[in-house]
């Protein structure tokens, strides 16, 4: 061991003494490599329901990449070329499939009520991560430069101006929309799924409602008592 | 054997949900689960876009619109001209027309936002674009010099006079005193029929423009636009904020908005917009937050899905 080398911890692990080292140090305690890269799960981790997750992840990487095409071309591009169409229609769909993938996950895990055992904040980030998308998918509808486009601006300011921010949000201005659209709501998509995930990877995947020590699964390998409890 | 009964609560407690799960396990391959993600979500969105394409129904123009109903177009710029219009009366954001606004009890938020887009229809939709012309109608100088008065009296008039001409038509209105609003709305609707009233109604003169509120409230306050929304199934009592043109799925996620606008009391109320959005947000937040509220977070264990969910786990128990 050379002189300069961090004291040891009480528990034996190098104790941290400047910023980075301490930020390194919470950050490895919350999510030490097996957990953030696992090559184990529960095995209650079986069932159709967990691929909703990881689907809503892969349609929202379809979802970057074509409205980057777009983005890059322009928003009436894909008037005027059969490849921008397609593109477009890409991103239709990529985005068609990622709110239902998402909306099934989220009522999965409403079902399994995921929020249990300090769980909450990945409840509440994937909400979070659903409202965010929600307000993505309306810019982009209103960046259509269609008939679809003109319509959902003239409805939607109604209920926009009714509560005081349609002078803020301006759904006519094509320009205000697109900066909207393609910077700021999908960085914020992007950040809270990762929050999200992250989050998931911390607190390991919900176990069933009603397991119980007395389980089979539990039985031989963890024989802790539960204390299951009221509402 | 009894059982305990199971918690849905959000706490960290000393049980099972809230410690490392010490059980059985199985193998799991996080990044071939993406790998497979992303080869089937891949292959459904190329077949999906392959398959159906994506709509693209052309916008309309205010030049469109004054070459299939001029009829329609000239009763509507005589509305801007009167302020007799829905824009005209719409108050905060665009104008401070009294007792225009959407209130929740006590609460006047859109009153609150202030006329931040100002937007004076008269001068904005119909004299400001006939000014652009190379030779402005004379017409414009005996609006621009007569009283607020006089304005209402002529539109009032011509307005009427419209509305039970034949068809509606300009050309066979009743002689009246209309003053220059028959030159005026004529003008601007030969200035649209040939397309040069959509560049200039937004931009003002300038010579960029990405803000087209001008245009589309200009349409809105017509017949025509809400007409062809209303073929295309997206007009709001039609649950036309989830609607696409065509037959395409639109903003199904915006499901319940849209359901709210088709029942009572919010199909009828004069503040529907409000009462809307503040009954969503509520639901909303009810949602977010059901973690933390007796009884909703009960729901999953009242009504069991997670039997199905776990019933792998729970066979094997």
């Amino acid at each position: 061991m050379s002189s300069d080398s961090a004291p040891a911890a009480p528990d034996g692990e190098p104790g941290f003494s400047t910023w980075t080292g301490k930020a390194r140090g919470w950050a490895l305690r919350r999510l030490p490599a097996d957990k953030l890269l696992p090559e184990r799960q529960p095995s209650y981790v079986s069932s159709w329901i967990y691929i909703f997750g990881m689907a809503a992840v892969a349609a929202f990487v379809y979802i970057l990449g074509s409205g980057a095409v777009l983005a890059l071309n322009g928003p009436a591009w894909f008037h005027v070329s059969g490849l921008g169409r397609f593109i477009n229609s890409t991103h239709l769909w990529s985005v068609e499939l990622f709110f239902m993938f998402m909306v099934v996950h989220l009522w999965g895990k409403f079902w399994m009520a995921a929020w249990r055992g300090g769980r909450v904040m990945t409840w509440i980030t994937g909400m979070l991560a659903f409202l965010v998308s929600i307000v993505t998918a309306f810019t982009g509808y209103l960046l259509q430069t269609n008939f679809d486009s003109q319509w959902i601006a003239f409805q939607a300011k109604d209920a926009l101006n009714a509560v005081g921010i349609g002078a803020w949000f301006n759904v006519a201005d094509l320009g205000q929309l697109l900066m909207w659209h393609i910077t700021l709501l999908p960085l914020a998509v992007a950040v809270v799924v990762a929050v999200h995930v992250v989050l998931v990877r911390m607190h390991g995947v919900v176990p069933p409602l009603e397991a119980a020590a007395s389980d089979a699964q539990l039985r031989s390998t963890a024989p802790n008592p539960a204390t299951d409890g009221e509402d | 054997m009894t059982k305990t009964p199971v918690s849905t609560s959000w706490r960290t407690r000393d049980d099972i949900a809230s410690r490392p799960w010490g059980g059985t396990s199985r193998e799991y391959d996080l990044f071939k689960e993406l790998a497979v993600g992303l080869v089937v979500v891949g292959l459904l969105v190329l077949g999906l876009s392959a398959l159906f394409s994506s709509p693209d129904e052309p916008s309309v123009t205010l030049k469109s619109w004054a070459q299939a109903q001029p009829a329609d177009f000239v009763a509507t710029a005589t509305a801007e001209l009167g302020g007799t219009s829905r824009t005209a009366g719409y108050g905060p954001p665009y104008n401070s027309t009294p007792d225009a606004t959407q209130k929740l009890g006590p609460i006047d938020l859109q009153n609150l936002s202030g006329v931040r887009l100002p937007i004076d229809t008269a001068n904005d939709f119909v004299i400001a674009p006939l000014q652009t012309l190379p030779t402005p109608p004379a017409a414009v100088k005996e609006w621009t010099t007569a009283s607020d008065a006089r304005h209402t009296e002529w539109t009032t008039a011509y307005g009427d006079a419209l509305s039970k001409a034949p068809d509606n038509d300009p050309a066979k209105v009743a002689p009246g005193d209309y003053g220059p609003v028959p030159a005026l709305t004529g003008a601007l609707l030969g200035m649209a029929q040939q397309g040069a009233l959509d560049p200039v109604l937004g931009a003002k003169g300038s010579f960029y423009n990405t803000d087209y509120k001008a245009s589309i409230l200009f349409l809105g306050d017509g017949s025509y636009f809400p007409a062809l929304a209303d073929a295309q199934h997206l007009t709001g009592d039609q649950w036309g904020m989830m609607n696409e043109t065509g037959n395409y799925p639109g903003q199904s996620w915006l499901w319940l908005f849209s359901a709210l606008y088709q029942v009572e009391p919010f199909k009828s109320a004069p503040n529907a917009d409000v009462l809307v959005v503040f009954t969503m947000v509520i639901l909303t937040l009810l949602l977010t937050l059901v973690p933390f509220i007796p009884g909703l977070r009960s729901l999953p264990r009242r009504i069991p899905v997670h039997r199905l969910i776990w019933r792998d786990y729970y066979k094997h128990r």
